[in-house]
């Protein structure tokens, strides 16, 4: 199973600079016809063509769930990272032409809750866009707490308090405003399930600070963005295939492995979903996994790799593929 | 197009036949002359014409007879339908995927107009011609996945995905063999698997969860099952026990022919867009002894499968009692030749 086999053409129908940092991009069918429905949570990937380099990013989708004419996505700028949003925000224009997958969702609503408790963090704020839209629809009771460094890179603070007003609460790092997250966990109502979305800092705070005031890990949901990390480059054998690779700088396993021809399973290609884990035949090195799959008895038995994420350093690495 | 619609019965006096177009597109599921446990998931595409994957969901001579006898059950046992309550989007998205897939597979049987939430649904074979707004239950007769299901058919399953797990949370199972979605409604895929035997040490259910889980939108699956089934009964429930057990006491050689049936269940998987559920349709076929005679390959290969099938599967399958006297009436129709590869009647 993999988006990639399900590909949809995509015209770019808009670019909106949002602030110095974020742009949006709105995607339309090529053909003209309505975009699959989605769920708030969900993600795409776009498949970015950097000339003769093909980048596959995950990216959540921001617009409401109920207008499929487009698909929107907000990405940041990171100008240390592999180059994927550098690429959209320098060479992607009004009317390009791009590939991207049907939606997946790995974050979604848990719709049992009796209210949806949010915390986002910066970029983090995007699946909750897309979510807030899709319960302030129906009859969802919700409530958003959203950490900003600065107004100026409150990325659709003012968009979420036109739409959802008071259940939006802001919390500017400039301003000396923080989130008392202990007093807003004490406060909610029995069966309010909670999300987190943002820097993997955050994420691990607000997980500890639920699990030590008694909430139940079934209730708290919360997904990473990390983008997979550029390193030094490494040779790779594939042994099924009987392919040597090697991985560039500012490309990932995943990428190299996809880019000598072979076909991967793959959904997040952020190292959460478990689907491209990849057995390790033999190494002479040290592995640097970077995902959130892998066990730590996985990563001591030097077993197993996430290609879509971790890297490796050393003399030789063998994998079954 | 032109489907010639049967008038049946599944019950009673059991009017229930193929026509000899139907036993050709009958979905046989085996594909070599022995059977053992296997995920044998493939894509759901749609398939070759004339087989029962043209359309992503079939419709076929028994459509009519089959939803009056669905429409039977629930009137004697209302919980044979049930929603939890978080699972009402589901249904909306169950019914959008029924209404567009039938009316697009089907445009002389069904039409769909939407405009905006406005909808307006037309099934010519079962005479209905509703309008209704799309995600306001109150605008149909029944809450939306009893309303579409009751005009589609086979079983249904819906699936709400939490937790690292799928858990039976909705559903309509009028057309089983032999379980209850009124016992398992609440449970986890492990918990409704439970009395399987054999399978669970073989990892099968671990390794097809996982699988399950990662499904995407606009990539459904399928698999296949099957059983046997004395006269042709579709609602084979533990509810309904007392009315179809004592019949797997009643083969003799002589009405194996009539009376036995080959049952097979095409089974898919599709995600749902809005609520992130899973969709399992589960799609019931039946066929005669007689029936599945008029192949010689089939007869000389479900011969050799009963045959050799082990003893546990036989038991859990409930064809313990019977199996003799039906593979003894098989085989005579099984010379011993070889089968050819492949699914199809010969």
């Amino acid at each position: 199973m993999k988006a990639g086999s399900n590909r949809i053409e995509a015209v770019v129908t808009n670019v909106v600079a949002v602030n110095e940092l974020v742009k949006r991009f709105h995607f339309e069918r090529a053909d003209g016809g309505l975009l699959p429905t989605f769920s708030g949570g969900a993600h795409i990937v776009v498949e970015m063509r950097d000339d003769e380099k093909t980048r596959l990013n995950p990216y959540s989708l921001m617009s409401t769930p109920l207008d499929t004419r487009d698909y929107r996505v907000s990405i940041r700028r990171d100008d240390v990272g592999r180059g994927g949003s550098l690429f959209m925000h320098r060479k992607v224009k009004l009317g390009d032409r791009m590939v991207i997958s049907n939606p997946v969702n790995l974050f979604s609503l848990d719709l049992r809750a009796k209210k949806h408790l949010m915390i986002a963090g910066g970029i983090g704020i995007t699946p909750f866009v897309a979510q807030t839209s899709q319960l302030a629809a129906g009859t969802g009771n919700f409530e958003l707490h959203y950490a900003v460094r600065n107004d100026a890179l409150a990325t659709y603070a003012d968009v979420l308090r036109e739409r959802h007003g008071s259940r939006i609460h802001l919390y500017r790092d400039d301003h000396g405003e923080t989130l008392d997250l202990a007093r807003v966990l004490a406060t909610q109502p029995l069966g309010t399930h909670l999300y987190v979305c943002g820097p993997a800092g955050m994420i691990t705070w607000v997980r500890n600070t639920a699990a030590a005031a008694g909430w139940p890990a079934e209730r708290v949901h919360f997904e990473h963005f990390a983008a997979p990390q550029p390193g030094r480059p490494f040779d790779v054998r594939l042994a099924v295939s009987g392919v040597e690779i090697q991985v560039g700088e500012h490309e990932s396993l995943l990428e190299a492995i996809e880019a000598a021809g072979l076909d991967p399973p793959y959904l997040c290609r952020g190292g959460v979903c478990g689907q491209c884990e990849t057995n390790v035949i033999s190494h002479d090195g040290k592995f640097l996994h970077n995902d959130h799959w892998l066990s730590e008895e996985d990563r001591q038995s030097g077993c197993k790799i996430m290609p879509c994420v971790s890297r490796f350093e050393g003399k030789s690495l063998v994998l079954e593929r | 197009m032109g489907i010639n619609f049967r008038q049946e019965t599944f019950r009673d006096d059991y009017s229930f036949k193929n026509s000899p177009e139907q036993i050709r597109r009958f979905p046989f599921p085996f594909p070599e002359d022995k059977y053992m446990y296997s995920v044998n998931i493939e894509p759901h595409v749609p398939g070759l014409k004339d087989t029962v994957f043209e359309h992503l969901f079939d419709v076929d001579e028994h459509y009519i007879s089959e939803m009056q006898d669905r429409a039977l059950v629930l009137a004697e046992d209302p919980l044979r339908c049930q929603s939890l309550p978080h699972m009402e989007l589901a249904g909306w998205d169950t019914l959008e995927l029924l209404m567009t897939e039938k009316a697009k597979s089907y445009p002389d049987l069904f039409t769909l107009t939407r405009d905006g939430d406005k909808w307006h649904w037309i099934n010519r074979p079962l005479g209905i011609d509703d309008h209704f707004t799309f995600g306001d239950s109150s605008t149909l007769p029944y809450g939306p996945l009893e309303y579409i299901t009751r005009q589609s058919q086979g079983d249904f399953a819906v699936l709400d995905q939490r937790d690292n797990n799928l858990w039976m949370d909705a559903g309509i199972v009028t057309t089983q063999a032999d379980w209850s979605l009124d016992f398992d409604i609440g449970m986890n895929f492990f918990e409704w698997h439970a009395p399987v035997p054999l399978a669970h040490q073989m990892g099968v259910f671990t390794r097809a969860l996982k699988f399950l889980m990662a499904l995407q939108q606009g990539q459904p699956s399928r698999r296949h099952n099957w059983t046997m089934t004395i006269n042709s009964r579709l609602d084979t429930s533990p509810e309904n026990f007392h009315k179809w057990g004592t019949d797997r006491a009643t083969v003799t050689p002589e009405n194996v022919g009539q009376k036995v049936h080959l049952r097979v269940e095409v089974q898919m998987f599709f995600r749902l867009p809005r609520s992130n559920a899973l969709l399992f349709p589960i799609r019931c076929y039946l066929l005669k002894m007689d029936e599945l005679v008029t192949s010689p390959k089939w007869a000389r290969r479900f011969h050799r499968v009963l045959r050799d099938l082990p003893n546990e599967l036989a038991e859990y399958k409930g064809l313990v009692r019977y199996r003799p006297t039906v593979v003894e009436w098989l085989s005579k129709y099984d010379d011993g030749a070889p089968t050819s590869a492949g699914l199809g009647p010969d």
